[in-house]
């Protein structure tokens, strides 16, 4: 019956399927035209000169960006621990607490609001109001300032759905507090607390503004983004594309690995 | 559990041990009086129920017996030893929540060993015990799956066995059938009942539900306003109410307001009705009449006189027909006073009354209570 009826596509759905399809257009195709290049022998963007894995060979010999890469490594791995520890601790303060306070919440989510360059400014006038020696640490302190209300507001949504009950029924059995949290609160939100550990180190990964204000002088405590950014100055070089091909893959095995967990531990 | 001899030294009631001895508690929330003075026993094996509205101040006390609140006055003596200074994992007393609080993350096997695990129970004995316990509450079946693979009626059993297998002394349950279905609820009732027999541990239960109090519960406290009204058997609580509101929480009552004479209560229109007294009325008071509607006899008003204590004329405004019997009401007097009747459906005659026939009612004195007027305005 309904084969005989005449399709007629609906003009709503064409225009909405073509509009999908130029998204990923734009959001794809740049990324696809850099990775290619970070394979063309030649190092031109305007000609083929055939795949080569030799500008991978030039990063890994190139000390300013594995230096630079290891900052990163070292800032994002710390502030993540440091931001998800405490993140979570406050998420838990904030549901728990009986009276609910609008301006508390609203400065809870203030550090993801504010301009980043506005954040950059304040961190730095305040470390040096301090006479504070700036440098990775310095940059850590920052990222862990920004991040705390990243991974509090994602555990939060874990806490809301989190039936308190069970911390009492794990204490009325027997348990005390430490037992009560290691066995039984912590596995029961453990995919949110991991969701806002990845989301931090993401952020953290390729943030540069504030990790820029915040290094201080030298090349001592220069992350990837910064250093990508001062190799930009001379032209986009395939170096530049290949290091940017290596950064994307480890975000998505990082996004690959989390929904993998957050899957996992739904259908459990 | 077998039921032989030795398991007939165990009583219930009145004349079992004290277990749980309620001294005087009071609890206050700020400036609301939550738990107002409370004195109970509760005994060896049996099935209590803490039964009233919510904002009674029920749960307030299961969870100062739990200890997860404090007490402002008085002492929960168990056995016959003060227990404030115990927190809530050293009492040998388990509660079961309400949202039955399972572990999410924990097969059902897991969440049942979590209790004796605590206690340092290892091994063949957590097996066994666990074990046992799985088999009694028809769990074995299930032990490997997740809370979230099981219906509710299973997820309530594993609240269950997990309190169980602690052997407490008390096992305290708060609104245990609410978050199960009307079918499933009647079942559990009976459920809950048989499992308390097996193991032969003193039940509290909270419920605002007052037929489930009556099929289960031993005795039950009726509570109002953070105090109880009346603390006795099932058949008691229906049968001798002490006052007006526990006649009306506990099944369905025809009340009719008067004041009380020497007679018995004087009632505007109807004139003087007779029922027992307990004594706490005097003449004077502003008192109701009570009586049950299954102790009304309904007639046509063209049949033989009633010899009732009492008949009283009246028209029949509605029928509500319930299946296995009816329920007549019956406006009586000119001051809109209604009286609901419940008769068999197979009784002779029942199928024949109709909305708007002239009817008498009546009742004999036995049957019907003078309470003091304790309802709130």
């Amino acid at each position: 019956m309904s084969s005989r009826i005449p399709r007629r596509r609906d003009p709503a759905k064409l225009f909405l399927g073509g509009h999908l399809w130029l998204v990923y257009t734009f959001l794809y195709v740049p990324i696809l035209v850099l990775m290619a290049l970070s394979f063309n022998d030649l190092g031109l963007p305007t000609a083929w000169g055939g795949f080569s894995l030799k500008w991978y060979g030039e990063l890994a010999q190139n000390d300013a960006v594995l230096r630079a890469a290891l900052n990163t490594v070292i800032v994002a791995v710390v502030s993540t621990i440091l931001a998800t520890l405490l993140g979570t601790l406050l998420a838990f303060g904030v549901e728990r607490r009986q009276r609910r306070n609008n301006t508390m919440e609203a400065l809870l989510f203030a550090p993801m609001i504010i301009p980043d360059i506005v954040l950059a400014i304040a961190l730095l006038s305040f470390f040096t109001a301090l006479n504070f020696t700036l440098g990775l640490h310095s940059i850590i302190m920052s990222h862990v300032v920004f991040n705390i209300a990243f991974v509090c507001a994602v555990v939060r949504t874990r806490l809301r759905n989190f039936d308190f009950s069970i911390v009492e029924a794990s204490i009325d059995l027997g348990a005390g507090e430490v037992t009560t949290f290691r066995r039984v609160t912590l596995p029961a939100i453990f995919p949110g607390v991991l969701a806002g550990g990845l989301l931090a180190f993401t952020l953290s990964v390729d943030e540069f503004i504030i990790a820029y204000f915040t290094a201080g002088a030298g090349q001592g405590s220069t992350t990837l983004p910064m250093q990508i950014y001062s190799m930009i100055r001379f032209g986009v070089t395939p170096e530049i594309n290949a290091m940017a091909t290596i950064v994307m893959l480890v975000s998505f095995t990082l996004v690959f690995i989390s929904q993998r967990i957050d899957r996992k531990a739904i259908s459990q | 559990m077998s039921t032989d001899g030795a398991n007939m030294l165990t009583e219930t009631g009145a004349d079992a041990a004290t277990v749980i001895r309620l001294e005087n508690i009071t609890k206050r929330f700020g400036a609301i009086t939550a738990v107002k003075d409370i004195s109970l026993d509760l005994k060896e094996n049996e099935f209590f129920a803490l039964l009233g509205p919510s904002g009674c101040g029920k749960t307030t006390l299961l969870r100062m017996i739990a200890g997860f609140e404090s007490l402002n006055e008085g002492r929960i003596l168990l056995d016959g030893k003060d227990i404030a200074p115990l927190r809530p994992n050293r009492r040998p007393i388990n509660l079961m929540f309400q949202s039955f609080a399972l572990f999410p993350h924990m097969s059902v096997r897991a969440n049942v060993s979590y209790g004796l695990e605590m206690e340092g129970v290892r091994g063949d004995e957590l097996k066994s015990r666990v074990d046992r316990i799985l088999e009694t509450t028809q769990l074995t079946e299930y032990a490997g799956r997740k809370p979230d693979q099981l219906s509710g009626g299973q997820r309530q059993r594993v609240a269950l066995a997990r309190a169980l297998v602690k052997e407490p002394r008390v096992l305290l349950l708060d609104e245990p059938l609410a978050a199960l279905d009307k079918k499933l609820r009647e079942h559990m009732q009976l459920e809950l009942k048989r499992l308390q027999h097996e193991v032969g541990i003193t039940f509290v239960v909270v419920t605002h539900d007052q037929e489930e109090a009556l099929v289960m519960a031993d005795r039950i406290a009726l509570m109002r306003d953070g105090e109880v009204k009346q603390c006795a058997s099932p058949a008691e609580l229906y049968e001798h109410p002490n006052s007006r509101f526990v006649a009306d929480f506990i099944g369905v009552m025809n009340f009719l307001d008067g004041e009380v004479s020497v007679e018995g209560v004087a009632v505007q229109g109807l004139g003087v009705l007779t029922g027992r007294s307990n004594g706490d009325t005097r003449t004077g008071d502003r008192a109701c009449l009570a009586v049950r509607p299954e102790r009304l006899t309904v007639a046509p008003a063209t049949a033989e006189r009633l010899t009732h204590d009492n008949v009283l004329d009246g028209t029949l405004t509605d029928i509500a027909y319930h299946g296995q019997d009816i329920g007549l009401h019956i406006a009586v007097g000119d001051n809109g006073q209604v009286l609901i009747a419940r008769l068999s459906a197979a009784a002779e005659g029942a199928a024949d009354f109709k909305v708007g026939d002239t009817v008498q009612v009546g009742w004999q004195t036995q049957n019907a209570l003078i309470l003091p007027d304790d309802s709130k305005t």
